[in-house]
């Protein structure tokens, strides 16, 4: 045992990797960022109740617009640019931050009981991981359209429509499970971000909890409105 | 068997500076010799513990400038057993202008200690603790407040002032903790060694002087020489002497008594303080006792059942019934009397079997009462935290059923013996906080103890430990030298020898009997008759400790076995001395109460005239009679009456 | 009453342990947690066995030796409870029992239940401190403080420094420990002059002993004995964010 205790490193050292707060803070901005994206998306998503033409036109909207002062799709490629990074460094920051926790807790319990941590950290990193996936799938069918029956650039109306027809009920389910993830993962992570970037306290903490699940639902039930109303009939 | 003892020569403490009392501090303060900042760097000095007393002067010693060596048994310095402190530190700030003074403080502490304290040392302490509270606030350390944003003060432990600040019930926690912050900031800065999970177990002693200490580190198991300029002893209590205590289960007397075993003579050690408002002992597996805090008894109403063996649940027996004792024998002070007028009122009522709970060693403290007068919420408000822990320590709700308690070891007023300057006999080492005899007497009031622990390492020790160093010149010791060898020998064979009995006996086993010997006979009341038969009893124990005691495992690992064996062992032969101090001192004083020294009406009755006198016992030898050293005490400022509580 | 013991057993800090069963017959409801593990001692004394070694000091929940965790909980079930204030009362009769040292790579096992914390002095040693020599303090009125500041750093300032935040941790964690100390030192005016170099090097200590970071599980507070409020680590976020964006008061 070293009995004369010394702090490694000692006094005024900078160490060069991140602390696991700024990676922490990371998570809250770029998670931040999603959710603002999410709500957008959540938005235009209901515009199919509108009708096809509502729908197609606000999707062409979104490539015209600023034109013609912007290239055509401009705004779309910057939106896409910044997501991609928000999300590519909520990954990584996650990714490190996990792999530091898995360091930092190599011995399990022999008896786990029900704890709160577990329930909490159980959703975030699985549950990213099954958005992370359902993104890709995601990006295949209504982006690219690789994945989608219909598949014509510019559909989007008939493209959504040809996608949760009832025949593909599975995915329909699948689409299900992916945004109650989602759901589930905002649930925690906006008041977690809240929480990271020093904005909760005791007194607050019951009212940011009822806002992070009030637009964990708000938005999970924005979502799956489209499909389900695809699915069984309501739109067609 | 000795329960003997040879008169030595007076002890004199020839450091007290003479004078009016207001100006002997400052007097002495001018008159150290101060050591060149250049040579502080090249001086060691080792602290041995880390509570308020250790960890406060090993960061101020390193402020100014020493090299430090600090040493702890427990894994870190923020665990000391001062953390356990609940009530609060009396400063005579006068903040509420209720006419309190350093005088009054002063004058308080030597009365409350039945006039067995140095009126020099007391009047220092009451000086200093402004002081104190000064620097702990600019610490951070977070004392409750008005809402004017002022420090709060209460009245505690039966005095008519306001003079304890406190932070809720955990104020030794703390002030501890503000120590140990500013320990650690030494410690960053290089300038504390710090050695955690340490036990010294030997002080090292050349040419007369302390050296250094051996230490077992109790990870490892290695025996490690510390040299140094000076030693520093700030190793708390002996409560532990009677197995169940208020102490910390690792409290021991183990360095104190080896310095005692090598010249440092040992004053007053039958001065232990029994506190009354403990929670009773619930079975033979019982391992240590909690303190309820005294503020309990502002608004709790003590009593017992008039009738003996009245086995009814509490709440049945109706008010006439009922013996308020403490408020029948002592109406004008009730239930606020002194600690050790209240625990011995308990004890003779349990002694007439008037006791309750399932061993009959109790007493109610009951709170019906104020929980008519002002509510459930009100008493919530000001007691609901103490409530919850009696709560799950008993399984019993103190809001419904009347508390049980009963008086327990607390604090030892005893200690190595120092001079003003807080020099023990042998030069150079020094005693500071409970492991010295100095400031309390024969009775500690609420609330000094950290005033005290404070006092000592942040104000006394820094600067007197500067006139040492600057008067003396110190070669450096050589780690060869055949003192230092001899000390770690002693230390190897000990250990060797206890881990070779093998015996049929575990420590604890030893720990326990010998702690209902110290209890039942040199506990609240102590008889000729008792203290003879408890001297046997330990000799006798002693012998069969060495015997068969069974030390399992190996010396070169963590062994808590070994350790408690360690302790335990000095624990017996220092026993048999404060059962010898108890018996030769033939008068009733603070907490000793002789049953041969009483009043009429069973009070203790001092005796100035033959033992106004610091016993300071000189260690003779294995087996010899310990010599006693007088140190005469002179009140010439207030002077010694009879107290009285009725 | 009976119980079965299964408790963690580790020679030393390069051992490999196990877990090992035993049998205490003569329990009783009025017992401590950690007088249950004397018993079980004397027992295994008596037998030639070695005794279970585990920090323990005050007993009475204030000097945050002991540390187990009791079946899975750090300190066991009770709420507020640290483990030597755990009666057996709340157990049952026949009931089977798993004790563990605190699991945390910053808090190495020594022996059996014994880890090393010292960790978390190092991390005081970063800066949990106010600078303030001895001698050097002002009146102590001489500066007010408001009363709502005062308490909150009191409620921080109770850690005890047991280290149950890092054994309930998923990402073994070390931050309510941390937060705690921040928030003490920040709600108070003598804390101000270094409260933004503090929070920066208490960080970066905390990561460099090997803590996981937060993610704002709130199981630390769960076990936390002494019921430290998750707010202080949501301070020491905000603190932390304040010293490194510039916004802070003193670099």
């Amino acid at each position: 045992m070293v009995t004369v205790q010394k702090r490694p490193g000692g006094a005024g050292v900078r160490r060069l990797r991140n602390t696991s707060l700024q990676l922490k803070i990371v998570m809250a901005v770029t998670g931040a960022i999603s959710v603002l994206y999410l709500v957008l998306h959540m938005i235009g998503n209901l515009k199919i109740f509108l009708g096809r033409s509502e729908l197609d036109t606000y999707a062409e909207f979104l490539r015209t617009v600023g034109e013609p002062a912007l290239p055509y799709s401009t705004l779309l490629w910057i939106i896409r640019v910044v997501l991609t990074v928000s999300i590519v460094l909520h990954i990584v920051s996650a990714t490190i931050l996990a792999r530091r926790a898995a360091r930092a807790r190599p011995v399990r319990y022999a008896a786990t009981p029900k704890t709160p941590g577990s329930y909490a950290a159980r959703t975030m990193r699985w549950g990213g991981v099954i958005i992370l996936l359902f993104i890709v799938y995601h990006i295949l069918d209504l982006t690219t359209g690789t994945l989608n029956p219909n598949g014509v650039g510019g559909a989007v109306y008939d493209n959504v429509v040809s996608d949760f027809a009832p025949s593909r009920w599975y995915v329909t389910l699948f689409y299900t499970l992916a945004v109650v993830a989602v759901g589930f993962h905002l649930r925690h992570g906006i008041w977690s971000a809240l929480q990271t970037l020093g904005h909760s306290s005791g007194a607050r903490r019951h009212a940011q909890k009822v806002t992070s699940t009030v637009i964990a639902v708000v938005l999970t039930v924005g979502f799956l409105a489209v499909p389900f109303a695809v699915t069984f009939g309501l739109v067609a | 068997m000795y329960s003997d003892f040879t008169i030595g020569d007076p002890v004199v403490d020839t450091a007290a500076p003479e004078g009016p009392i207001e100006d002997r501090w400052e007097k002495r303060r001018f008159g150290v010799k101060l050591v060149n900042p250049a040579n502080k760097r090249k001086m060691k000095i080792i602290v041995v513990g880390t509570g308020l007393a250790g960890g406060s002067a090993a960061a101020t010693l390193a402020e100014a400038g020493y090299q430090v060596a600090s040493f702890c048994y427990q894994d870190s310095p923020r665990r000391a057993h001062s953390i356990a402190a609940q009530g609060g530190i009396n400063a005579a700030k006068n903040y509420r202008n209720d006419g309190d003074s350093v005088q009054r403080l002063f004058y308080d502490t030597v009365k409350g200690g039945d006039f067995r304290a140095r009126e020099s040392n007391v009047h220092r302490l009451a000086e200093v603790s402004v002081q104190i509270i000064d620097q702990c606030v600019a610490q951070g350390v977070p004392f409750a407040r008005e809402y004017g944003g002022l420090l709060d003060n209460r009245s505690f432990g039966g005095v008519q002032v306001s003079r304890t600040f406190y932070a809720k019930g955990q104020t030794g926690q703390q002030l501890l903790l503000g120590a140990y912050q500013a320990l650690e900031r030494q410690i960053d800065a290089g300038r504390v060694e710090m050695h955690s999970r340490h036990e010294m177990l030997e002080l090292v002693v050349v040419d007369g002087r302390a050296r250094g200490i051996v230490a077992r580190d109790l990870v490892t198991g290695e025996i490690e020489t510390h040299l140094a300029d000076a030693v520093v002893l700030a190793s708390g209590g002996y409560g532990n002497v009677f197995y169940l205590s208020t102490n910390a289960k690792g409290c021991n007397v183990t360095a104190s008594w080896r310095a005692h075993r090598k010249g440092a003579l040992f004053a007053n050690p039958c001065f232990t303080q029994i506190h009354p408002t403990c929670i009773p002992v619930s079975g033979d597996h019982q391992s240590k006792l909690t303190l309820m805090s005294e503020s309990l008894r502002n608004d709790g109403r003590i009593w017992v059942p008039k009738e003996m063996g009245d086995l009814r649940p509490p709440q049945e027996i109706p008010e006439d019934e009922r013996d308020y004792f403490l408020e029948r024998q002592y109406p004008a002070f009730g239930n606020l009397v002194p600690r050790d007028i209240a625990s011995r009122a308990a004890k003779n009522v349990c002694d007439a079997k008037r006791g309750v709970g399932p061993s009959g060693l109790g007493v109610y403290l009951d709170f019906a009462d104020i929980i008519e007068r002002t509510g459930r919420d009100a008493v919530a408000a000001k007691y609901g935290n103490l409530f919850e822990m009696y709560e799950r320590i008993t399984g019993e709700d103190p809001y419904t059923t009347p508390m049980r308690i009963f008086p327990a070891v607390h604090y030892t007023m005893g200690g190595l013996w120092v001079d003003y300057d807080l020099q023990s006999t042998i030069p150079g080492m020094f005693v500071v906080g409970e492991a010295n005899f100095s400031d309390h007497g024969a009775n500690r009031l609420g609330a000094s103890a950290l005033m005290q622990g404070l006092a000592d390492g942040y104000f006394v020790l820094p600067v007197t430990i500067g006139d040492y160093l600057a008067s003396n010149h110190l070669e450096p010791v050589d780690p060869d030298a055949p003192e230092v060898g001899e000390a770690r020998k002693t230390v190897d064979d000990r250990i060797r020898k206890l881990l070779s009995i093998d015996g049929t006996r575990t420590v604890d086993s030893f720990h326990r009997e010998l702690g209902h010997i110290m209890w039942d006979y040199c506990g609240m009341e102590r008889t000729e008759d008792g203290l003879r038969k408890a001297l046997d009893l330990i000799a006798e124990l002693r012998r069969e400790f060495w015997r068969t005691v069974k030390v399992p495992g190996s010396a070169a690992t963590l062994n808590q076995s070994l350790e408690k064996a360690g302790r335990v062992a000095d624990f017996l032969e220092l026993g048999e001395l404060m059962c010898l101090d108890a018996l030769h001192r033939n008068e009733s004083c603070g907490c000793h109460f002789r049953a041969e020294s009483q009043t009429e009406d069973h009070e203790a009755k001092r005796d100035d005239e033959n033992f106004g006198y610091v016993a300071a016992w000189e260690y003779a030898g294995a087996g010899e009679p310990p010599v006693l050293h007088k140190e005469d005490l002179n009140f010439s400022y207030v002077h010694p009456s009879q107290r009285s509580y009725k | 009453m009976r119980l079965t013991l299964k408790i963690w057993r580790q020679s030393d800090a390069d051992a490999t342990g196990t877990m090992v069963g035993y049998q205490v017959d003569d329990a009783d409801e009025d017992m401590s947690f950690l007088e249950l593990l004397d018993v079980l001692n004397e027992k295994l004394i008596l037998s030639g066995d070695e005794p279970v070694a585990f920090d323990h000091d005050c007993r009475e929940g204030i000097c945050g030796s002991c540390s187990m965790v009791i079946n899975g909980h750090p300190h066991g079930p009770q709420k507020a409870t640290t483990a030597c204030q755990l009666h057996l009362r709340h157990f049952r009769d026949g009931e089977t029992i798993t004790i563990e040292p605190w699991r945390a790579a910053a808090f190495p096992v020594i022996k059996d239940l014994v880890v090393d914390r010292s960790a978390f002095d190092r991390i005081i040693q970063a800066g949990g401190y106010v600078s303030v020599p001895t001698g050097a303090a002002p009146d102590a009125h001489a500066t007010p403080v408001p009363k709502v500041h005062a308490d909150r750093a009191f409620t921080a300032a109770a850690c005890i420094g047991c280290g149950a935040c890092v054994a309930a941790c998923p990402n073994g964690s070390g931050s309510l420990f941390l937060g705690a100390k921040i928030t003490h030192l920040g709600e108070l005016p003598q804390g101000q002059p270094e409260r933004d170099g503090r929070v920066v090097r208490m960080v970066e200590q905390h990561d460099a002993e090997g803590f996981g970071g937060c993610t704002n599980t709130g199981a630390c507070t769960v076990s936390c004995p002494k019921e430290i409020p998750l707010d202080v680590i949501s301070q020491l976020n905000h603190d932390y964010i304040a010293a490194t964006s510039g916004r802070g008061r003193i670099a």
